[in-house]
């Protein structure tokens, strides 16, 4: 095991859950055909679980197209599930409870990827930070005035920068404007979809540590969303990997990052560039784009680009179970794999137990 | 902290955060469309003229040399100059210049009320079709398509053809012309901007959908669709010149240039350059507000 | 690209039934009653029951509708009112004679559009760029039936060159391929060309402008290999959607030929329109504008098939 302090981790264990999802499930209908008919779907996310304690960092990594995005979107209820629950602190989320869903929105809040597209291009940013409070009833001024204070804790000078309009603004100060929109409403949860994906790298950094400020300051519980590995392993204190829409791994940062257990978290690890220039990987890394989810693999999704893959891959679908290493709860470090279950039939059962 | 700009230290307080005017170089859209088309002379230019006939159709009794409608058997088809007659008169006698400047007031309102009318409706329509999307967008975009699949001329001569004469029917049919373009141009730009996460930022803070468009929505596709409905005025001159030309305005005796046209066509074979300025009044107009339209589209056309 | 076209296909129904949905209530828009709207002036009270009961007037809306649908789809519109003539016989004529000067002024519109069009634009900010542009800008602005008013004003009464009225010498509305009637042709085909022959202007020059400023093309003209074959990349890029603005200019050719007609008093469709309106003859104007949609609607449909046809950037499916 490694041996690094996980106070992060150790400082969250014992709080509550705020964010409870069960089975979530997305599909979106592909139209085709002369009629427009339904001609498929795409899987976009596909009976996720996880849950989320007051206070931690939960790193949701994988490539593009995995069904990131759509699982934020799911929890913001931007988008209606198929099927599955959101409990939050303890009360089932149902769009067809608006007193619920209202109070859901206040209290948990998004920061998006694209920085340009998600600030409003007519409005002076403090328009655009004040909105939220404004809409739940607080009078302009006031909103207005918090606007500015959280101008100020997010870096932007107010007297400066409150009524530019976002053109007049580089991609970090943007992001930092959305980060402050974000957290106009006093919410208890921010979930941040790529929040620093489309920045250089120097103010990528700037924007982090902001974040990991900011959520000691105003005691807020993530839901960080990156493709980045090395941004979620500095951020998050347990992480869930993601594969076309399925939760191949969950588990401790640590113990993902030093121990993955599932072939496809190894090869996205090993796929990092090292910073030992002498040090080489010995994994197979991952070649290829992912299927397509519209049609994903049988059994476990991820068998065509799996080197471990065997006849039980294709037929059964692998669940998503804990591990030997550590026992169950949410520290539990889980994999879904075949070969880590004793009795799925996989030939490399006793490999898995090998390495752990 | 890494980030020395950052954190609860720079909470600032709210007194002291009262932003300058002259600090920030913060500046509205419109504002810097305005100050674009200041600088471009032809569109002012255009500007000026339409001013001018405006003020004198406002203003026509005034202005107006004479009274419109008094006819004189002396100045029948007078030609240019004659004395009291500057602009020559028409098949009645009538002063030319009188009837043009009165003219301007029924021409210019059918060739605008539509387009400002149709710009409120298909807007309307536009937006909500775009915003809502689904089924909703479907029923109405669908309708417009009908009204869609008529050329435009033909549209309004069939509308106020069955509705009969006069300027409240023309005024309709001339509505119903324009709306579906509109429409669909609004639901274009509306479906664009719904797609930004600016939109679904402000859906996330649990906004009902009226303040989303009135805030979020309005501001961002309200300058495409404007530009777009100021390029339909001119087409709106042309064809309600045209509905009076074919007896489908107001009725004579009235001033208005399409009816002066139809009446004085009679004529050319007499006086044909008296017979011919009430189709140069329509051709000026219609060409300022297209020029005009043109100079305002490159003024606006900053990126989103 | 076969599906495309299909779905195409299938989609132009409802919109051509809607279309007669519209041409249908034309008669119970106005402000007479709908049978007082199809009968003639001096029609007996047996007349009146005859055409109530043989349009349905005393059945529901719907079937009404269904009855007239019926009757239309195969050419029965009823009487005109002015000729007390089945409107057929009246508008079959006359929309040969609306397609006579109309494919003309399609044909010279197009053709002088496209060339002038990409001269502006080789010519990019230059003074015949600049003579083209305003020429166009000038063309949509201009209202054209008083154009075709000053066109008479100097052809046929100040030179005295060309015909001012009808298609043929005295009137006739039979016509032939020879040179006095070819010349009744010229006026109203020059009035009818101008709005097209702008817009497509308009068109052209921003294509091959966009197509210029490609960087290969860039590359092949600075080496200067301009010539034939970046005029035959230019002409193939360009032509799709030179065509397909062509295409809805035909539409928009046969409405304001309405006015150009009745300037001419060229026996079409639009002075068949314009005394329908002048005699409210609903029969004549309900059957006109059925016809003329209809075709739009064909049009529209045939310009976008064609156009994904020729058009290898168009993927649709």
């Amino acid at each position: 095991m490694s041996d690094t302090p996980r106070t992060r981790v150790q400082g969250t264990q014992g709080r509550s859950v705020l964010l409870d999802v069960r089975g979530l499930r997305k599909h979106f209908p592909i139209r085709g055909g002369i009629l427009n008919r339904v001609i498929g779907t795409v899987q976009a996310v596909d009976n996720v679980s996880f849950a989320v304690r007051e206070g931690e960092t939960l790193g949701i990594v994988g490539e593009s197209g995995c069904g990131k995005s759509t699982t934020a979107r799911l929890l913001m209820h931007l988008i209606e599930p198929d099927d599955g629950t959101i409990t939050f602190d303890g009360r089932v989320v149902d769009k067809r409870d608006r007193a619920a869903l209202r109070d859901m929105r206040r209290v948990l809040q998004m920061v998006f990827q694209d920085s340009y597209s998600s600030l409003n291009p007519r409005l002076p940013i403090e328009e655009t930070i004040a909105f939220a409070p404004w809409v739940h009833g607080i009078p302009k001024r006031e909103a207005r005035d918090r606007a500015h204070r959280l101008l100020g804790a997010v870096g932007l000078e107010p007297a400066t920068f409150a009524r530019r309009y976002p053109h007049e603004l580089s991609g970090g100060q943007r992001q930092r404007v959305n980060i402050a929109r974000a957290l106009a409403l006093e919410p208890r949860v921010v979930v941040l979809d790529e929040p620093v994906s489309a920045l250089d790298k120097s103010v990528e950094a700037q924007v982090l540590n902001l974040l990991v400020d900011l959520k000691d300051a105003f005691r807020l519980t993530y839901v960080f969303i990156s493709h980045d590995l090395n941004v979620v392993q500095y951020v998050s204190d347990r992480v869930l990997v993601m594969y076309l829409g399925k939760v191949v791994e969950v588990g401790p940062v640590d113990q993902i990052y030093a121990n993955p257990r599932h072939p496809y978290t190894r090869a996205l690890l090993a796929s990092r560039p090292s910073m030992n220039p002498r040090q080489r990987t010995t994994e197979a890394p991952l070649t290829g784009d992912p299927p397509n989810p519209i049609n994903p693999p049988s059994g476990c999704r991820f068998r065509t680009r799996c080197a471990f893959a065997e006849g039980v891959c294709s037929t059964a679908e692998p669940r998503l179970a804990a591990s030997d290493a550590v026992g169950g709860g949410l520290d539990a470090h889980m994999v879904a794999c075949h070969m880590l279950a004793p009795d799925s039939g996989h030939s490399k059962t006793v490999l898995a137990s090998n390495t752990a | 902290m890494a980030n020395g700009t950052a954190g609860t230290s720079r909470f600032v307080d709210v007194t002291g955060t009262q932003v300058p005017v002259g600090g920030a170089r913060a500046q509205g859209y419109w504002a810097s469309v305005w100050k674009r088309l200041r600088r471009d002379p032809v569109s002012l230019a255009c500007a000026a003229i339409l001013l001018l006939i405006f003020l004198a159709a406002i203003f026509a009794p005034l202005i107006a040399p004479h009274d419109p409608y008094r006819t004189s058997v002396r100045f029948r088809l007078a030609p240019f100059g004659s004395p009291d007659r500057v602009l020559g008169g028409d098949e009645l006698g009538r002063d030319m210049l009188s009837r043009l400047i009165y003219g301007g007031r029924i021409s210019l309102l059918m060739g605008l009320l539509p387009v400002v009318m149709a710009t409120l409706i298909g807007g309307s329509l536009g937006i909500i079709a775009g915003f809502i999307g689904g089924k909703t967008n479907m029923l109405i975009m669908r309708v417009m398509d009908v009204f869609y699949a008529f050329p435009s001329v033909l549209l309004a001569i069939a509308i106020s053809g069955a509705l009969g004469a006069g300027l409240r029917n023309g005024l309709i049919a001339l509505t119903l012309v324009h709306i579906p373009p509109i429409a669909r141009v609004s639901e274009s730009v509306t479906t664009q901007v719904r797609s930004f996460d600016f939109v679904e930022a402000a859906r996330a803070s649990g906004a009902k959908a009226v303040t989303l468009i009135r805030v979020h929505v309005l501001g961002n596709v309200l300058g495409p669709i404007l530009i777009y409905a100021s390029t339909k005025i001119s087409l709106s001159i042309i064809i309600a010149a045209g509905l009076s030309f074919l007896g489908l305005g107001v009725s004579p005796p009235e001033a208005d240039w399409g009816l002066m046209l139809a009446t004085l066509r009679q004529s050319i074979y007499v006086n044909p350059y008296v017979a011919a300025l009430p189709g140069a009044m329509i051709f000026i107009t219609s060409m300022c507000f297209n020029m005009l339209s043109d100079g305002l589209r490159s003024a606006m056309d900053v990126r989103l | 690209m076969g599906s495309y076209i299909l779905r195409r296909v299938l989609y132009a129904i409802p919109i051509a039934l809607g279309v007669t949905i519209i041409c249908f209530s034309l008669i119970y828009i106005g402000p007479t009653d709908p049978i007082q709207a199809v009968v003639p002036d001096d029609a007996t009270a047996e007349d009146i029951e005859r055409i109530r009961i043989a349009y349905g007037f005393d059945k529901p809306i719907p079937v009404q509708y269904l009855m007239w649908l019926g009757r239309a789809v195969t050419g029965e519109f009823g009487n005109s009112l002015q000729s007390n003539r089945p409107v057929i016989e009246d508008l079959l004529p006359a929309i040969g004679n609306t397609f006579r000067i109309a494919i003309v002024a399609m044909f010279l519109s197009a053709t002088v559009a496209f060339v002038l069009g990409s001269i502006a634009a080789f010519n990019h900010g230059r003074w015949l760029d600049r003579i083209v542009t305003a020429f166009a800008v000038a063309g949509v602005s201009i209202p054209h039936f008083w154009l075709a008013i000053v066109m008479v004003i100097v052809f046929s009464v100040e030179l005295g060159a060309l015909p001012a009225m009808g298609m043929g010498p005295d009137g006739s509305s039979s016509w032939q391929l020879d040179w006095t009637h070819v010349k009744h042709m010229i006026l109203p085909v020059i009035a009818l060309s101008v709005i097209p022959m702008a817009t497509i202007m308009r068109t052209t020059r921003g294509a091959v402008l966009e197509i210029l400023g490609q960087e290969f093309v860039q590359t092949l003209r600075a080496k200067g290999l301009a010539g034939r074959r970046i005029l035959l990349h230019i002409v193939k890029n360009a032509a799709p959607t030179v065509l397909a603005v062509t295409g809805l200019q035909i539409g928009q050719l046969l409405g304001g030929s309405i006015l150009i007609e009745t300037v001419f008093s060229w026996p079409g469709t639009g002075r068949l329109l314009n005394e329908a309106i002048f005699k409210r003859d609903l029969p004549t104007l309900q059957a006109t504008i059925l016809l003329l949609a209809m075709f739009f609607v064909t049009l529209n449909l045939v310009v976008d098939v064609v156009q994904t046809w020729v058009d290898p950037r168009i993927k649709r499916g």
